[in-house]
């Protein structure tokens, strides 16, 4: 037995819950901003996918990795924007618009993958990113190789977590979205625009979304499946509960699916062989589940949530 | 005085068939506090939602300090200075009172600017005797403190116009008086306030004109509230004149409900302490108190839906084993709750369901366990007609109804089934003149009939008015009870601080 924790339990181990984060932290932090203001994305799922298949397509047609992880985020963008359009601005149900967002999404992009790709044997794939170690700081032992020799795109989501908490917390337009989300007829009295700043917050967690899919494609897997995302961006949605809407908790519930899950990994990959893979697969999720069922019960959502705003309403 | 602050000219909003408000002219000095009286239903807020902006207006204009704006949204109004305090406050519970307040504030260099936004809120503070606590999140307020955010905040904003729109419903009389203090001293300070009520008494005490509506258009002008009867500004309000209603000598009978040694341990609302109280048959009981001292987790218990830890209930000679709304129903407890909206009846389904729903699955209304649509029917129609519910039929959706007509209707469901206790929360809260008559009228005839009645209330006129006893609760218990004839204002307000205990 303490051979199989000594194997999984090696330096990679952290490296790989650091890697397994980072997209689930930038879909959580792009779902807490849209929630925080009072609507909930739950084409996040689809607009993951749609954004991983055009950040891939876009970098192995041009040989640009940023310029494939700038498309990701503008089509995670224009996504959003087509939720905002249909909640905010016309003020249709989060749920249905979501789930429509999701499927429009995620057919969009099997089709254009299989239009611009066609059905090959060997799925394409592109030249991904690289870890970049950071000078001197990668030399440390245990946190060096662990944290400090990654993908730049890691590093991105390392400081979008402080990034985020001080725009929601100390920014003019953070205080704003917090409002809309709790109160909007608060900050519409007040002379805040409601539907700009939601469509804002939606738009820009869109984008967040669209950066995780990127890394799906271009940093982890370095190519598209129609599996990239699998459930990932269900999971974001559940741990922005987890996380109370926070930034902060939510990078931090972000991290401790990722130890779930890449030991679920590493014990699929040891000596437990007997017990089927697919019992391991499961793992994450039952403690997503779990989890879920002890920490959310004190949580309170953004008063607003799911509640559209009309302005001329008796 | 000086050129009005605000001047409305020929003011005119059409929503669909009803004019809300006809060729309304209306002005503020500055240091002048204006009293804009009516009904509910008047046009009072429609008139106030088009001068802040809410509303765009069908015809008329609006001057600020004589120049013509045009207010398309709040921002506008913001910017000519004109703050407004709603009757449901504008605030994010979740948030601190310094960030409710700077919404909406551009930053500093892109920040928050807390420094500025502390030093701004101690300025005004000191300026009118304001104080908050920047950092508490407001739920952590009271209603008052609340309320008072909610000035600070038109104030922070630069509002030289203040409208407060029924500011005194939601207040225990003692932060009335805190209120009409920072009022006047805002108006000695040169703004202008508008001061949105039907209560005749607070208009006469503070303001020093008054504009009165009628069905949308102007039906008086006050020039000297304090000089004029409340007889005659109500006439001007209903379009008649106003009778307040007799209360006959009555003799009680033996106690249709008693508490005794009640305590409740409970996650929501106040806890109550040893509560023991009794009503008699043909008796009416008020319960006095600031809110939150008790007196809903009281009418939860003898509802029966807060089973008390200790203590017993008896209803009509029968102790309370078993505490469920129905078993309690089906002994004679009728009940109009406080929140008519959420627990009074379903605001999406038809008025008939509504009123026959604590009743729904009675023989009066089912056959052979499936509902007996063509009785539930008939029962409405029948109550809509005796009790003047102004509706469209029987099938229209409750929630459709304005709040006097909707407290008509719990009142015509409750009394249907002559009740022996009846246990009312905020009879008349939010109701005009002319319905609060109509449901006070009927507490006298059912006290005449032998109903032993429960008035739980915060208007303490109304409780001295219909009231035989008042009980006074505080921090969960009984602080004292006064006889009708003992019972002031003043006592009972002491009573409500705590300040004095009465056996």
């Amino acid at each position: 037995m303490s051979a199989v924790f000594e194997q999984i339990f090696q330096v990679g181990f952290l490296a790989a819950i650091v890697r397994i984060a980072t997209p689930l932290a930038f879909a959580t932090l792009g779902e807490m901003f849209s929630e925080r203001a009072g609507v909930l994305n739950l084409g996040i799922e689809g607009i993951m996918l749609l954004s991983a298949m055009a950040g891939f397509t876009a970098t192995s047609l041009s040989g640009s990795l940023w310029l494939g992880v700038l498309v990701a985020v503008l089509v995670g963008a224009a996504m959003g924007a087509l939720h905002a359009l249909f909640t905010v601005a016309l003020g249709l149900s989060q749920h249905v618009c979501g789930i429509g967002v999701t499927l429009f999404s995620s057919g969009l992009a099997y089709f254009l993958y299989r239009l611009i790709f066609g059905q090959q044997s060997v799925p394409p794939s592109i030249d991904g990113f690289k870890p970049v170690p950071i000078p001197l700081l990668s030399g440390m032992p245990v946190l060096g190789p662990a944290v400090f020799n990654q993908f730049t795109l890691v590093y991105l989501a390392i400081m979008a977590v402080p990034l985020a908490a001080f725009v929601l917390y100390r920014t003019p337009w953070g205080l704003s979205v917090r409002m809309v989300g709790e109160n909007p007829r608060a900050a519409d009295s007040a002379g805040v625009s409601v539907i700009a700043t939601r469509f804002q917050a939606v738009i820009l967690g869109g984008a967040l979304m669209g950066l995780a899919g990127a890394f799906l494609t271009m940093a982890q897997f370095n190519a598209f499946t129609f599996g990239v995302v699998s459930g990932r961006g269900w999971v974001a949605i559940a741990l922005v509960v987890f996380g109370r809407w926070d930034p902060w908790r939510s990078a931090g519930a972000a991290l401790l699916f990722a130890f779930v899950d890449a030991l679920q990994l590493r014990m699929q990959a040891s000596g437990l062989g007997h017990i089927p893979y697919e019992a391991f697969l499961m793992l994450p999720f039952i403690f997503t589940i779990v989890a879920m069922a002890f920490m959310s019960r004190n949580a309170v959502a953004p008063s607003a949530l799911l509640k559209p705003f009309r302005r001329e309403e008796r | 005085m000086s050129a009005p602050l605000i001047e409305m000219r020929g003011i005119t909003k059409i929503f669909g068939a009803v004019k809300a408000n006809e060729a309304v002219d209306l002005s503020v000095a500055p240091g002048e506090i204006l009293g804009l009286l009516g009904e509910n239903g008047a046009g009072k807020t429609t008139l106030m939602n088009v001068l802040f902006g809410a509303y765009a207006p069908d015809a008329g204009e609006i001057l600020v300090e004589g120049r013509p704006v045009a207010i398309h949204n709040s921002a506008d109004a913001l910017a000519a200075g004109i703050g407004m305090v709603h009757q449901h406050f504008h605030l994010a519970p979740r948030l601190t009172v310094l960030e409710n307040l700077l919404i909406g504030i551009p930053g500093r260099s892109g920040r928050i600017d807390r420094a500025g936004g502390l030093a701004r809120l101690n300025e005004i503070s000191r300026q009118y005797g304001l104080s908050l606590d920047p950092n508490l999140p407001v739920s952590a307020l009271s209603v008052g403190e609340q309320q008072r955010l909610e000035i600070v905040k038109a104030l922070f904003r630069g509002a030289k116009l203040l409208i407060l729109d029924e500011p005194t419903a939601v207040l225990a009389p003692s932060e009335v008086d805190g209120l009409f203090a920072a009022l006047r001293s805002m108006a000695a300070q040169g703004l202008g306030i508008i001061f949105i009520s039907h209560k005749l008494n607070e208009v006469r005490a503070l303001t020093h004109r008054c504009v009165v509506l009628r069905h949308g258009k102007v039906a008086g002008r006050v020039d000297h509230p304090a000089q004029t009867t409340s007889a005659a500004m109500a006439e001007l309000m209903c379009g008649h004149e106003i009778v307040p209603p007799v209360k006959e000598a009555s003799t009680p009978g033996s106690a249709v409900l008693t508490l005794d040694g009640i305590s409740t341990s409970g996650h929501t609302g106040t806890p109550l302490r040893d509560v023991s109280l009794f009503v008699r048959a043909g008796e009416i009981l008020g319960i006095a108190g600031v809110s939150g001292n008790g007196q809903r987790t009281l009418a939860d218990v003898i509802f029966g839906m807060l089973p008390p830890k200790v203590g017993t209930m008896t209803i009509a000679g029968k102790t309370i084993a078993q505490f469920s709304p129905r078993e309690l129903q089906a002994l004679g407890l009728g009940r109009i709750p406080e929140d008519r909206m959420t627990t009074g009846l379903v605001t999406n389904l038809p008025l008939a369901d509504s009123m026959v729903l604590p009743r729904i699955g009675t023989e009066a209304f089912s056959r052979k366990g499936l509902l007996n649509p063509a009785a539930i029917r008939a029962f409405a129609e029948e109550q809509i007609k005796a009790y003047d519910i102004r509706c469209p039929g029987p099938m229209v959706r409750a929630g459709a109804l304005s709040g006097g007509n909707l407290q008509k209707a719990l009142l015509a469901r409750e009394l249907a089934f002559d009740p022996k206790v009846l246990i009312v929360s905020q009879p008349t809260r939010g109701l005009d003149i002319g319905a609060a008559r109509f449901i006070h009228e009927k507490f006298l005839a059912m006290r005449a009939k032998g109903c032993g009645i429960v008035v739980i209330g915060e208007d303490l006129e109304e409780l001295l008015m219909l009231s035989d006893r008042i009980a006074v609760m505080y921090e969960g218990r009984i602080a004292g009870t006064l006889s009708g004839a003992d019972a002031t204002v003043a006592r009972l307000g002491l009573m409500m601080t705590g300040a004095e205990g009465h056996a």
